[in-house]
């Protein structure tokens, strides 16, 4: 079954009951304290490497997250 | 919002706590079973994260994870006196007797009489030259993200590191149509031949080694080789390896990088319980330095999962008060933990793979800090309050490790929260009083 979530502001069908992270298959979801782009790495809530906006609530880990039917998520790079 | 009460808390529905669950509960006593995922199972029986779930208090629907063995979670459905708790974590301690426990909506406290911490293992995850490229993760993660529905079919990938993580992720890699170019094993040659000779005295390890062997035929499987580099702009592009003699790159879509786990020892280490080389010091019934306080599987040392379901079992046993059965199973765990010896001792590390990082790779990747700017500092604290390494938002669970094996630092001194928590739950731990129970 597909869903339509909203990523930067454009309209995607994503296959539901899979997370986030698996949707942003490692594109960047922020910029590091150095400015370098960062995507998930531990894959299991630890490192906060995949954090991104989502529905307006900052640092939310994308891993951690199933895709909801009208998520909006804003990666901030 | 009120707060709970039970016999046996057990915090971790991997392996260890549910075989500790089942024990407890098949012996009349009553459990309280937490688990910070959706779904039970742990890191090897990790189910997909789907959307309903998260609300799956009633404990049926909570254990429909085709993951888990059948017969596992068929015990566990008839017992009584279990209670699930699914998506929370367990954020903080307090006194003896009361954990402070987080989900999506609410912080409580659950008073417990015994204590069981199965909070199993994360990986080892190193610092090298372009590690923090998007694309890049760790080889545990990497399958963790294929799990939750990772498309990485005709991706072509590498995998480095070091340990059977590696093949496990390799093969769920390969059945998820991935084109596995490359696992780079650090171990030598010698050493993993040591390793498998070893393997004749566990049958079913070995059967399962050699089951994984073959759902990876055809995958070049390469000892003694590393990783050097991850290259590319803005995203992975190649990795470059060390393979005996020889330095070569490949172009790949995904490298997942592992050297091995390390156990969660936050919560235990809150608690006050002694470690010993990184995990739980435990007695020969796996009774923490603290007292009422078991720790289970990965948690008191690295052996995989038949020692995580005998020790959780154990435990569980022990703290529903049947002593001598517990006790029966203690050769039978002698023997899982000379198992978690030859892991240890076969998958030591290169020291070569201690010097992977030059002077400008980041250490601490939440607070950006470079191994340069580590090198002058003696010790943890002091690197911390000097340059921010490790106060970041992953709070040192990456880089603790990596220095502690980099630089020999041993890591100490967790302080609450043992999660990163809401604000809302520990200014609930500030001002109110713990009851105890
Ligand atoms: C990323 C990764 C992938 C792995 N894949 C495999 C594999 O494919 N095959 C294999 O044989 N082995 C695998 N392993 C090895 C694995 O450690 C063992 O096989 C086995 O799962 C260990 O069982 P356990 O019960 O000790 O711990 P785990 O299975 O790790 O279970 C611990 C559970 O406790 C939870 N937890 C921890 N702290 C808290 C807290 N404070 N609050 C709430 N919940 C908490 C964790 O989320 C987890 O669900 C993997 C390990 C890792 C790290
Ligand atoms: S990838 Fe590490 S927290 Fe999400």
């Amino acid at each position: 079954m597909l869903i339509r979530i909203e990523l930067d502001g454009t309209v995607r069908q994503v296959p539901s009951g899979i997370s986030l992270a698996a949707v942003l298959a490692g594109l960047p979801g922020r910029r590091s304290a150095s400015g370098e782009p960062r995507a998930a790495l531990c894959g299991m809530g630890v490192c906060f490497e995949c954090r991104v906006t989502v529905d307006g609530q900052p640092h939310q880990r994308a891993c951690q997250l199933p895709v909801r039917e009208g998520m909006v998520v804003q990666r901030d790079v | 919002m009120s707060d709970l009460h039970t016999e046996i808390a057990i915090v971790g529905a991997g392996p260890a706590g549910l075989a500790a669950a089942l024990a407890v509960c098949e012996h009349g006593r009553a459990a309280c079973l937490i688990d910070d995922n959706p779904k039970p199972g742990g890191q090897i029986w990790r189910a997909g994260l789907t959307a309903g779930s998260r609300s799956a208090t009633n404990r049926e629907a909570w254990l429909t994870n085709p993951a888990i063995p059948a017969e596992l979670t068929a015990r566990l459905a008839r017992v009584e006196g279990l209670r699930v708790l699914p998506a929370a974590r367990v954020v903080a301690t307090q006194n003896a007797g009361s954990l402070l426990l987080e989900d999506a909506s609410q912080a409580r406290y659950l008073h417990y009489q015994k204590l069981i911490v199965a909070s199993g293992a994360r990986e080892l995850l190193l610092p090298f030259p372009g590690w923090t490229l998007p694309g890049v993760t760790g080889a545990g993660g990497l399958q963790a993200l294929v799990k939750q529905g990772l498309d990485v079919s005709g991706k072509r990938i590498v995998l480095a590191g070091s340990g059977p993580l590696l093949l496990a992720s390799a093969a769920t890699l390969r059945a998820a149509g991935a084109q596995v170019l490359l696992i780079a094993e650090q171990a030598a040659s010698r050493q993993l031949a040591g390793f498998v000779w070893s393997l004749r005295h566990w049958p079913a390890k070995l059967a399962q080694a050699a089951r994984l062997r073959w759902a990876l035929r055809g995958v070049p499987y390469r000892a003694g080789s590393h990783v050097l580099a991850a290259l590319g702009k803005e995203r992975l592009q190649s990795v470059r390896l060390q393979q005996g003699q020889h330095v070569r790159e490949l172009a790949c879509d995904w490298l997942g990088v592992g050297f091995g786990l390390v156990p969660n020892t936050e919560l235990l280490q809150a608690l006050g319980c002694a470690l010993q080389d990184g995990s739980a010091k435990v007695d020969a019934l796996l009774q923490c330095s603290q007292p009422n306080v078991f720790a289970v599987g990965e948690a008191c040392g690295i052996g995989g999962v038949d020692k995580a379901l005998l020790e959780g079992r154990m435990a569980g046993l022990a703290a529903a008060g049947q002593v001598e059965a517990a006790q029966a199973l203690i050769p039978a765990r002698a023997h899982q933990l000379r198992f978690a010896a030859q892991l240890a001792h076969h998958f030591s590390l290169d020291p070569a793979i201690r010097q992977l990082a030059d002077a400008q790779t980041l250490v601490c990747r939440c607070e950006d800090v470079r191994h340069g700017d580590l090198l002058a500092y003696n010790n943890w604290r002091e690197a911390k309050l000097q340059t921010r390494c490790g106060m970041g938002a992953c709070q040192g669970r990456i880089c603790g490790a990596a220095c502690a094996t980099l630089y020999g630092w041993p890591v100490t001194g967790s302080r609450p929260p043992i999660q990163p928590t809401r604000l809302g739950s520990l200014l609930q731990l500030e001002t109110t009083e713990a009851p105890s129970s």
